[in-house]
């Protein structure tokens, strides 16, 4: 995660934090982005829906009403690109072949 | 890695693998393509899988498959904020051959089928992404690009088993109406409990398991919980609507807490450590949310092809993506035998999902997945039973029983439950599932 982003409040649970969550998930990151999020298109969304709804969290509101976007922990589950409402906002692929995310007791 | 195949297949989950199983086995060439470094380790689900659609396709399945636990304990949990009704069936049938559902890793059960495919001669390629379709001038599709060098594979018949976000579908343009609305998501948590406190707990013997699916423990976002044990470890988490989550504001993670939290719940996960947090998106709108499943030079199955059966007393997938792989495989060697793979020729695919479980069930659900995500059945009803429930079971001596009428006239009032939406409900369930 990008270290100058905040923790969101509400984020802590069995005294886990998000990020021991997402470190119990094994992730072999590829050097390029799957996922490229325009943050300029995403300032005129009103609902940013992806930042509450990515289940990895990767989506952070930025000060300049933009959305910063984390591609390394990605489930490459689609919530993103399925809950957008705004054309031309993400482009979405999976990871080249033997990256990113990897489950073993899912 | 062959650059030419007879079929070439995306993906090797469950539908890719069986479709991949049944055409080498008929002696076809067949490539066996999967993105991650092994099948399954891109897969998640909730946590059960019904292997009875193998009995054909590998006989005495049972003695091999890498299972957790034989599920012989099912029970249905309707709750509210606080309270909680649970009908459970006890089948002692279900631990012993041929069984009804079990408990497993998809790590583990997609491995071994794909593994069964390459033993029947499938080329199993793993850590290889199928980036594309390779098309000929009419727009006939003419097998895959991937992301290796020099990778193109071209086939005579491409399967898709490409997942619930299929991109091969959508560039093929077999997703006409494609809407967010079908599509839920699928978050778990995986918590260890040694394997005795587990089976204390949940008053399990040997290799038993208990698979219960949860109505009302979502937080009014239209969607349901569930709790399945595996050996050593227990599988909770929500399966959520994606149009409800995006528009309640809520994070998924937190649903999850609150589920762990209810008074239910909280005690059968107490201690459980965090071994693996997941999400998947799950294709849910059955008929409704279905492509069309064959191009010219292509066939579309499992996931893909939106083919899991989630209906409220029935969610099932692996099984109707493994019965759909192995009919795109009998499909394609009829296909490739007679050396006509075009739309028209494919069209034997649909038939055969038709007149097999694969179709007859989504066909006989349709308005399953309607009538379970309404809000009705989602909060309203679970008030209802478990109000009702309350006051059956609530001795209130010294005033007499008021008896079930009145209970049931009380709680619809207090629930502001409108007597002709529930006979219309129960028409529709009846129907629905009758």
């Amino acid at each position: 995660m990008n270290q100058d982003v905040a923790p969101l409040p509400g984020s802590h649970y069995d005294g886990l934090s998000f990020e021991d969550r997402m470190a119990t998930v094994e992730f072999r990151v590829a050097a390029r982005p799957h996922i490229t999020v325009d943050s300029d298109v995403c300032r005129s969304c009103t609902t940013k829906a992806c930042v509450h709804a990515c289940p990895a969290q990767l989506f952070v509101p930025t000060s300049d009403g933009g959305v910063l976007f984390n591609y390394e922990q990605c489930f490459e589950c689609g919530t993103c690109y399925m809950v957008c409402n705004t054309e031309g906002a993400l482009t979405w692929s999976y990871p080249e072949g033997g990256h990113g995310v990897v489950f073993r007791r899912s | 890695m062959a650059e030419s195949a007879d079929v070439v297949v995306a993906g090797a989950g469950p539908a890719g693998a069986a479709a991949a199983l049944v055409a080498a086995r008929a002696g076809l060439r067949v490539v066996l393509v999967e993105r991650g470094p092994f099948p399954g380790s891109k897969n998640m689900y909730g946590g059960v899988i019904y292997p009875r659609v193998l009995d054909t396709l590998l006989p005495r399945w049972w003695e091999e498959v890498p299972v957790q636990r034989w599920v012989t304990r099912r029970a249905t949990m309707v709750m509210t904020g606080t309270k909680a009704l649970t009908v459970e069936f006890r089948g002692e049938d279900w631990d012993a051959p041929p069984y009804n559902g079990a408990t497993a890793y998809r790590a583990d059960f997609d491995s071994w089928l794909a593994g069964k495919a390459a033993d029947a001669g499938a080329e199993l390629v793993c850590s290889t992404t199928v980036t594309g379709l390779l098309r000929d001038g009419t727009g006939r599709v003419t097998g895959v690009r991937t992301d290796r060098p020099d990778g193109d594979i071209r086939a005579s018949l491409v399967i898709a088993g490409d997942g619930v976000n299929s991109f091969l579908a959508k560039e093929a343009g077999l997703y006409e109406d494609w809407s967010v609305t079908h599509f839920t998501v699928g978050v778990k948590e995986v918590l260890a409990l040694p394997r005795e406190v587990l089976e204390d707990r949940f008053n399990l013997t040997g290799d038993e398991g208990l698979d219960i699916e949860i109505l009302g423990g979502t937080q009014g976002i239209p969607g349901g919980g569930f709790l399945y044990t595996n050996l050593d470890t227990i599988a909770v988490g929500v399966v959520l609507s994606l149009a409800g989550l995006r528009d309640s504001g809520k994070r998924p993670e937190d649903i999850i807490a609150a589920l762990k939290d209810h008074p239910a719940i909280a005690p059968l996960v107490r201690g459980g450590e965090l071994k693996e947090y997941s999400a998947h998106t799950i294709p849910e709108g059955g008929m409704d949310g279905m492509p069309h499943l064959a191009a010219d030079g292509m066939l579309v199955a499992g996931d893909a092809a939106h083919l899991c059966l989630a209906s409220g007393i029935w969610l099932e997938g692996v099984n109707f993506a493994i019965g759909s792989g192995a009919l795109a495989g009998e499909t394609a060697i009829e296909a490739i035998g007679s050396g006509d793979t075009s739309a028209a020729a494919l069209s034997g695919y649909r038939r055969r999902l038709e007149n097999s479980f694969v179709l007859a069930n989504h066909r006989k659900l349709r308005g399953a997945h309607k009538l379970i995500l309404g809000k009705r059945a989602q909060t309203v009803y679970p008030e209802l039973a478990c109000g009702i429930a309350q006051r059956v079971f609530t001795v209130t001596d010294p005033q007499p029983k008021a008896g079930l009428r009145r209970w049931v006239h009380d709680e619809r009032k207090r629930g502001g439950v409108r007597l002709r939406d529930i006979v219309k409900d129960g028409w529709v369930g009846w129907r629905t599932f009758g």
